[in-house]
């Protein structure tokens, strides 16, 4: 946190290079070496190549030994930790890997606390390592000791603070099995100062696979597998909901076999999103608040409603005693604690949907279910007339966020990593984006985090540089994070960020507009010149206001060799359609707002 | 019966009519370890639950701590309560029990000013009717220790409130659950479990259905 004691280790040249062979690193056994030393063995033998970070003065030991260690681990510099931990989530969600954050302590810690919260909800794998005062002074109001442990304990799958460097290499072999496997989650290692500072006698960094204390999958149990296929073979409106189960089990394949066997339509919650290729005949779309509306309406009239994955948050869900109250609920999921915590399961299918779904697959009839699929046709050809053809496709008058998704679409034809903020564009891009691969899809679902979207997208790029990454951001949410602009700078990472720029806050517009008579209370958000601030961070931008220059505009930035920042004027009064009201049923969901 | 979440035995828990809230306890095995206690008792904080008794003490198996926790509420928002418990890393193994189903005590100690005590036999008699016994006796002061239910603790301080009650103060509840085995074994099971051992991991596969109820 502070400007005066930053080292920054110089940038690695190599990017991305495929780390993990602990027997480079194996020379140090026996040695004695400083517990900072042993935090980055952990990191090599643990395969990071990229670390999150902001130094400062409780964490320097640990900055000083990445000096020599820049050409095995690549450290991004970023402007805020907020930003940090972002990142560490963007790139986890892109590679499926753990993401790994530094911070200091302190102020340095308690910037972590939102990008915490928001992996801990939405099941990304982290490991922080956070700075410490020294042990002799825990507890003393030392400066910049907060209590990290105690404030971050609701918001980490597992923390635990380190007073000895002889404790690291355990520590953070069991940090980093926490966070990757069962449902994954946020984990935070607190070193104190002294700890990273201290020599011991290094025997070696040792993965951990098993804490006896600590079950990653509940055990599969053959018959709810068994009960589960023989509800679905007698189901006549068998409807799946998936969600990001499937990704983070990296089931994508036996998803898709096990709803093309039973001819299943499947709808997404937003994490779930480009699982299954937007373009597969049995995806049905979106579930929830602004989801589709046939999934919607139709999960009030299945019979059997399979869950993969998802834990029936109450976005998706709305009033939940009106909630497919008809249907028998068939719940696969790898954290037991889910099963009945929001509905009502007939069967559980407790497990890694990787190893449920085939056994399912195995068992259930191959049936096609047309009449069955022939009703979401037609609520989506009605969705389609009233709501989304004007939406993407309009003449006249000021732009739309959907039409913006539309030539998107077009012109990245499904392949890129699409990384969202949170509000109106989020919702939009989650509908109308498409998606031909799994880990695409990368926003901030359970924490509905504003300012997640820069930060993430620049991690998302690090974890997969190979593939193009355009974060959509509102004019609210950028603001939040538009420091990160200088990271991307430093780095030369290329992400591409298309701001749509509506001048409100436009959700909670919405809202104000629907349910507060139209009081437009501290929504009128005023903005920098975006291109001006981009070309401040030598950002090549620009921004346009006309339909006609949209497509070419788009073009451009996505065929920039580099970062590109277009801003977009959309409409200033748009609102997002369909939409379940706060307090209603899923079925209650309306496609116009004179229907509110 | 024991109440175990994640239960073999899958019942959904909407068959259930009229639910009330009622006391139940909960046992919670874990590993030892700084910042648990925070961890489990933000579950209930975070709900705005009131836990009416907590104990930690050591287990029947060595290293392994025990929480006992009891509080008042619906048996479906406790099940839920005890899959959060069993979630965390260190917990090892978590169960729910109404009093039926369990053997408790609570230990209370009273100081009452010796002078009465010598005088009026009547307390004498009290103390023992109440099962209470002198832990020390002191010129000005006695404490008596009595162990029981909440009611007959509590019995004895309404007995001795009239004869000038100095102090008093009741410790958590301990419980037994009356039809657990004891977690020795729960915890070879828990051990045995060793994937970087194929010898043990093949053999645990092998008769995975049996092994643990999760």
């Amino acid at each position: 946190m502070e400007e005066t004691l930053i080292i920054e280790a110089p940038q690695a040249a190599t990017a991305n290079a495929p780390l993990g062979d602990g027997g480079v690193w194996d020379n140090k056994v026996g040695t004695n070496i400083t517990g900072s030393q042993a935090v980055l063995e952990a990191l090599i033998v643990e395969g990071v190549d990229t670390v999150f970070g902001y130094p400062g003065g409780a964490i320097m030991p640990i900055y000083d030994a990445l000096y020599d260690y820049h050409d095995k681990l690549k450290h991004i510099l970023v402007r805020h930790e907020q930003g940090g931990i972002h990142a560490g989530q963007g790139y986890a969600r892109s590679s499926g890997r753990v993401g790994v954050v530094f911070a200091t302590s302190g102020p340095g810690a308690t910037n972590l606390v939102t990008g915490l919260a928001d992996a801990m909800i939405d099941s990304t794998p982290l490991v922080c390592i956070t700075g410490q005062v020294f042990a002799h002074l825990l507890g003393t109001d030392a400066f910049q000791e907060v209590d990290v442990i105690n404030i971050t304990t609701p918001v980490t799958k597992w923390n635990c603070q380190v007073t000895d460097a002889s404790e690291i290499p355990n520590a953070l072999a069991k940090a980093f099995f926490i966070a990757r496997t069962g449902r994954p989650g946020p984990v935070l290692v607190d070193i104190t100062k002294n700890a990273q500072l201290q020599k011991f006698d290094y025997e070696g960094y040792k993965p951990c696979n098993h804490i006896r204390s600590y079950r990653p999958k509940p055990i599969v149990r053959k018959s709810y597998v068994e009960e589960a296929a023989k509800l679905i073979n007698e189901a006549k409106k068998p409807f799946v909901i998936f969600g990001q189960g499937v990704i983070l089990g990296e089931a994508e394949q036996e998803f898709k076999a096990f709803i093309e066997k039973g001819g299943l339509p499947s709808a997404w919650t937003i994490l779930g999103l480009s699982a299954l290729p937007t373009d597969h005949p049995l995806n049905v779309g979106m579930l929830g608040m602004h989801g589709n509306y046939g999934p919607n309406v139709l999960t009030n009239e299945c019979d059997v409603l399979i869950a993969v994955g998802m834990r029936f948050d109450d976005r998706v869900t709305g009033r939940l005693d009106k909630y497919a109250k008809q249907a028998k609920v068939i719940h696969l999921d790898i954290d037991p604690a889910e099963i009945d915590k929001n509905v009502k399961t007939t069967v559980p299918v407790w497990g890694d949907c990787k190893e449920t779904l085939p056994m399912l697959t195995a068992l259930i009839d191959k049936k096609e279910h047309t009449e069955w699929h022939n009703q979401f046709k037609a609520l989506s050809a009605k969705e389609n007339e009233i709501v989304i053809h004007k939406e993407l496709n309009p003449t006249e008058g000021e732009m739309t966020m959907g039409e913006v998704l539309n030539v998107l679409n077009e012109l990245t034809n499904g392949d890129a990593i699409i990384v969202t903020d949170v509000g109106q564009h989020q919702m939009v891009a989650c509908r109308y984006a498409k998606f031909n691969q799994s880990k695409s899809n990368i926003t901030s679902g359970g924490a509905g985090t504003m300012g997640f979207g820069l930060p993430a997208a620049i991690g998302a790029k690090f974890g997969a540089p190979e593939r193009t990454v355009v974060a959509i951001i509102g004019d609210g949410g950028i603001q939040m994070t538009i420091q990160e602009l200088g990271t991307i700078m430093q780095t030369g990472v290329n992400v591409k960020i298309l701001i749509l720029n509506n001048r409100f806050l436009g959700m909670v517009r919405q809202w104000q507009q629907l349910f507060h008579d139209k009081r437009y209370s501290f929504v009128d958000i005023q903005s920098p010149d975006y291109v001006a601030v981009a070309k401040a961070y030598r950002i090549k931008g620009s921004s346009v206001n006309d339909r006609k220059d949209l497509k070419s505009a788009l073009a451009e930035m996505l065929n920039h060799d580099g970062s590109y920042l277009l801003e977009v004027m959309v409409a200033k009064e748009d609102n997002v359609f369909p939409m379940v009201p706060q307090g209603r049923g899923v079925s209650d969901i309306v496609l116009t707002k004179d229907q509110v | 019966m024991i109440q175990s979440q994640n239960n073999t035995q899958y019942a959904p828990t909407d068959t259930q009519a009229d639910p009330v809230k009622q006391e139940f306890t909960i046992t919670v095995y874990t590993e030892n370890q700084v910042g648990l206690l925070n961890r489990i008792a933000i579950i209930f904080s975070r709900r705005k639950i009131n836990i009416e008794s907590l104990n930690t003490s050591p287990s029947e198996a060595e290293g392994i701590h025990r929480f006992t926790i009891v509080i008042n509420e619906y048996e479906d928002v406790v099940r839920k309560l005890c899959r959060q418990i069993e979630k965390q890393v260190e917990v090892l193994k978590t169960y729910f029990n109404t009093n039926d189903e369990i053997v408790w005590q609570e230990l209370a100690l009273y100081k009452v000013p010796t002078d009465i005590i010598a005088e009026k036999v009547m307390v004498e008699r009290l103390l023992h009717k109440h099962g209470a016994r002198a832990v020390v006796i002191r010129k000005d002061y006695t404490i008596f220790e009595t162990t029981g239910h909440r009611e007959e603790t509590e019995g004895l301080i309404d007995a001795l409130a009239p004869y000038g009650l100095i102090e008093f103060v009741r410790s958590a509840r301990v419980a037994i659950i009356k039809a657990s085995s004891g977690f020795h074994d729960k915890l070879k099971e828990f051990e045995a479990f060793q994937p970087a051992e194929e010898l043990a991991e093949n053999e645990y596969l092998g008769k995975r259905e049996g092994v643990f109820s999760m």
